[in-house]
């Protein structure tokens, strides 16, 4: 087969190294040179760097198809999603990884993000509130909901926890306890789910502060580097619309 | 010694395991989940086209019920599942979906009035009755007489998982991430818990419980281009195994899914072919009616995947450099419907190959998609042979999928079986109480560190990353869609010889903490047990079942192969799983053996079909009066959990 003697560039690829369970161990940058393959994502590119140079570097995939939201990093100074991201989208062929900010390392280029969105899901009751849910019989037909609605809803919920949003904002970083655009998005799903009955007092009471919705600067790098495209922009002004209202 | 005591252990935190926990904590029993990763993003996030649940709202599914939904999984199983679960799963599915409804999954509803969709590459209109407007709608899915699959665009598994994960965070449920099991504690028959290792910090700790369950997900990526998530080792089922007591069912039932984009594996959902996306050659020819008249792209997933593959083998394939493909064809079903409802598809085409599916064809190949065998258990979830062990989702062999599983009943067997299983679990944590010493979790935490240390000493000079993509090309050279006598015994030898390697395997990297090469040794000989067990159960059954398909015996061979692989590892030294049989009993089925209607039947029928079918006759003769539900009762009594017995209502049918 001719292709295979074909030659593919070199890539240089840059990686901010450090794992805090060693002792002594220093942040440094490393570089990794590699023959770019074809169809080539950083997630090929990363597993072959383990293989073939340092079996000690860390990152995190699931489901390589940008679906898990697991491996968001910084790539060439921009958080995305590292499976779906061809190496060939990069002309110069050099490529700087980083772990996202404002998560906890772990290590290289794993962070905390489900630890972080775990504590970000029971700030805001990420859940369906209904008191009388547990009487509901389940032989009997479900309650009905108007198509377009449902459609609605789930434009919101496509967010995938990847984090690239809380990396992004610049909010975030001046505010440690800033909810930051996975959060809002997630009660604007809930707030327009009729089935969840909480009223706007109750979400006043989750995000009516300077940590919450009034805190945001609309700098808007949520919406700028979220992988889904989610309108964080438009969610975020609907919600202090609707709390500013309120009192 | 770290020990963590709790009621219910729950290995998994995708849809099955979450869902149990959710079902014991409920009941009041102390519950952990365990999982490799944060549970939202376990595998069953990548779930796109959908669930399957008879509700028959869309005009489309008018006249579904239980006995349409079992009638075709029983023949999707190609008779091999335990027909008493498929039961149980039937009558439960509606349920589970209506929970999930209750549960905030904003379920794609019907709108009322005229539609347009795309049956048999025609736009049709369809006419949705206004009475089901706002209710639970459904598309179509290979293998199924009704359009039944229930979803949310394309992205069903993240929605339903969301919302699962979410009531377990109501529940105040700890999700113990970055933690793999790997060992089982176990005494006398009895399972006590497991020893786990914390990834970030390579501690081990023994979580003793009064009950575990297994929820690990497949084991997918024992072949080296998956669907699956790379996290889908089968190192749930391993553990299980490596007890010696408890077996594996059916380890050789493995699917491939018709449409995955070339080279990468990436899934693009049956819902493409579902909503009237069809099937192309390498002169854009429509090939799957010629073989399949009747149900074409739709037919079951395991026909469709050996037809493309047969209509590739007589040069039909569109040549590439990874290989032949041939082209999935969604354009047909313009933009509109594809920016709705297979977004996830879209986004895959532009990411991975830069192509747009509303324009261009999609190129793909049928690809390893679900494992169908697992952790044998009873109807309740329980390990038959070790006490207190149970099993759930695609880690189990419950077995409702026999040989051949239907799209979109597989995220339904994972909720399913949480409330049918997490039922019998918290009933098993009611009745029992932990007595184990406090020296046997000594021993078993000191055997896997013993372990642990061998491996970072050993200089054998393996290397773990080759060894496991030998296994991994040997599965998919030599245990793919069609199997022979001769690449199996092929595939036999190459496996024994690369665990004999795998004792020499040295790691470069010798930390104790986080450790990526580590985890791959401790995985990889675990993963060439399942491999074994897999290449050694297609070698001895020597009939074509399913997604079993055997070029040297092609029939289906009821008279000396209704029966369920179940593999044992009894002994570490042992090179080879022990296998034994347990047979399907055709005198208490509900549905005889038959045929699955695709192809010319050559199957070699056992004497009891006969008598079966006439025995189901004379008590439907005998009982002219008896409603639907009282015939099945009286063909094939089964049982569920009491809370989940009633009858499920249909719009303009009621309990009927
Ligand atoms: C791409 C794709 C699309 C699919 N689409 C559909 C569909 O449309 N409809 C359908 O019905 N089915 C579909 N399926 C199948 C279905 O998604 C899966 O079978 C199902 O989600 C499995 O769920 P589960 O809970 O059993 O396991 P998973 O969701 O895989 O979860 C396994 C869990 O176990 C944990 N784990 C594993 N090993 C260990 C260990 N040793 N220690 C601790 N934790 C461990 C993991 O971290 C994870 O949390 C699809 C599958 C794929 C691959």
């Amino acid at each position: 087969m001719s292709e295979n003697i074909e030659k593919g560039r070199i890539l240089k690829i840059s990686i901010l190294r450090f794992n805090p369970q060693l002792k002594g161990d220093k942040p440094k940058m490393v570089t990794y040179e590699l023959e770019e393959a074809p169809g080539m994502t950083i997630f090929i590119a990363l597993n072959e760097i383990r293989e073939k140079f340092d079996s000690s570097l860390q990152f995190d995939f699931v489901c390589r198809a940008g679906i898990c939201g697991s491996c968001g990093m910084i790539i060439n100074g921009q958080p995305d999603l590292a499976c779906r991201a061809l190496t060939s989208k990069y002309p110069s062929g050099e490529i700087t990884l980083m772990p996202l900010p404002a998560f906890e390392l772990i290590g290289d280029l794993s962070v905390n993000t489900g630890k972080f969105m775990r504590a970000m899901s029971e700030r805001i009751g990420s859940w369906i509130h209904d008191q009388a849910m547990d009487e509901i019989d389940l032989t009997r037909l479900e309650e009905k909901m108007e198509p377009g609605l449902a459609d609605k809803i789930y434009e919101l919920e496509r967010c995938v926890e990847c984090g690239c949003c809380i990396s992004a904002c610049g909010t975030k970083r001046m505010r440690e306890e800033f909810l930051g655009a996975a959060g809002f998005m997630r009660i604007a799903r809930f707030h327009m789910d009729p089935r969840d009955k909480r009223t706007d007092d109750d979400i006043y009471e989750i995000i009516g502060d300077d940590d919450g919705i009034f805190g945001c600067m609309s700098l808007l790098g949520c919406e700028d580097y979220c992988p889904k495209d989610l309108p964080h922009q438009t969610q975020i002004a609907y919600l202090r619309r609707k709390m500013v209202n309120l009192r | 010694m770290k020990i963590v005591y709790t009621d219910s252990l729950v290995i998994g935190g995708g849809l099955a395991g979450l869902r149990i926990a959710i079902a014991t904590k409920k009941r009041g029993f102390d519950t952990i989940v365990l999982s490799l990763v944060p549970a939202k993003r376990s595998h069953s996030a990548a779930a796109q086209g959908g669930m399957q649940a008879s509700l028959g709202a869309t005009i489309k599914g008018v006249g579904d019920d239980e006995d349409v939904h079992f009638g075709d999984t029983v023949k999707g199983s190609d008779w091999g599942c335990d027909q008493a679960v498929a039961r149980m799963f039937v009558n439960t599915a509606p349920k589970a979906i209506r929970e999930l409804s209750t549960w905030g999954v904003p379920w794609s509803r019907v709108q009322k009035g005229d539609r347009q969709v795309v049956v048999n590459a025609e736009k049709v209109t369809i006419t949705e009755n206004d009475e089901a407007h706002g209710l639970i709608t459904a598309r179509d899915f290979g293998g199924t007489k009704k359009w039944r699959t229930c979803y949310t665009a394309d992205g069903t598994g993240h929605t339903m998982l969301y919302a699962v994960d979410n009531k377990a965070i109501e529940h105040e449920i700890p999700v113990h991430e970055r933690k793999e099991a790997i060992a089982l504690i176990h005494k006398d028959n009895v399972c006590y818990g497991a020893v786990v290792r914390d990834l970030i910090t390579g501690e081990l700790l023994a979580y003793v419980a009064k009950t575990t369950t297994i929820a690990t997900g497949g084991y997918g990526r024992i072949y080296s281009v998956s669907t699956n998530a790379i996290i889908c080792e089968g190192i749930g089922q391993a553990i299980a195994m490596e007890t010696g007591v408890a077996a594996l069912g059916n380890m050789e039932a493995v699917q491939f899914h018709p449409t995955a984009i070339v080279p990468v594996g990436i899934l693009t959902t049956e819902g493409c072919r579902g909503d009237g996306g069809l099937l192309r050659d390498k002169d854009g020819y429509r090939f799957m009616p010629d073989y399949e008249p009747g149900k074409k792209e739709l037919a079951s997933r395991d026909v469709v995947s050996r037809r493309m593959t047969e209509h590739i083998r007589k040069g039909k394939g569109v040549p590439s450099r990874y290989g032949d493909h041939l082209w999935l064809d969604i354009t047909i079903l313009g933009k509109e419907h594809i920016d709705k409802n297979l977004r996830e598809v879209k986004e895959i085409c532009e990411y991975f190959l830069g192509i747009d599916p509303v324009k261009d064809y999609i190129p793909v190949r049928p690809t390893q998609h679900y494992s169908m065998g697992g952790l044998r258990t009873k109807p309740t979830g329980e390990s038959p042979t070790l006490k207190g062990l149970f099993a759930a989702g695609e880690a189990a062999c419950w077995d409702m999928h026999g040989f051949n599983r239907l799209g979109g009943n597989s995220v339904a067997e994972t909720v399913v079986a949480g409330m049918i299983v997490g039922e019998y679990v918290a009933d098993f944590c009611e009745e029992n109480s932990v007595n184990i010493e406090t020296g046997l979790v000594e021993t078993f935490l000191k055997q896997e560190e013993k372990k642990i240390d061998e491996l970072i000493a050993n200089e054998g000079g393996e290397n773990v990353y080759e060894i496991k993509s030998a296994m991994q090309k040997i599965m998919m050279d030599y245990v793919g869609i069609f199997r022979t006598g001769d690449d199996l015994e092929k595939a036999v030898k190459g496996l024994k010889e690369l665990r004999k390697r795998s004792k020499n395997i040295t790691i470069k990297n010798k930390i104790r903490s986080s450790n990526p090469e580590l985890v791959e040794a401790i995985r990889v000989p675990k993963m060439l047990k399942l491999a074994l067990c897999v290449a050694q159960g297609a070698l001895l059954r020597t009939e074509s079942r399913g997604a079993h398909s055997r070029e040297d015996f092609t029939a289906r061979d009821d008279k000396n192969w209704l029966k369920r692989t179940l593999t044992y590892w009894r002994n570490e030294s042992d090179e080879m799983p022990e296998v034994e049989y347990e047979d399907l009993d055709i005198m208490t089925m509900e549905m005889p053996p038959g045929s699955r209607g695709y192809g010319t039947d050559n199957t070699v029928h056992h004497p009891d079909t006969a008598k079966r079918v006439a025995e189901v006759e004379e008590i439907k003769k005998a009982n002219p009066k008896a409603d639907r539900h009282e015939l099945q009762h009286l063909l094939m009594p089964y049982d569920l959990p009491e809370r989940l017995r009633g009858k499920n209502e249909r719009v303009g049918r009621g309990f009927k």
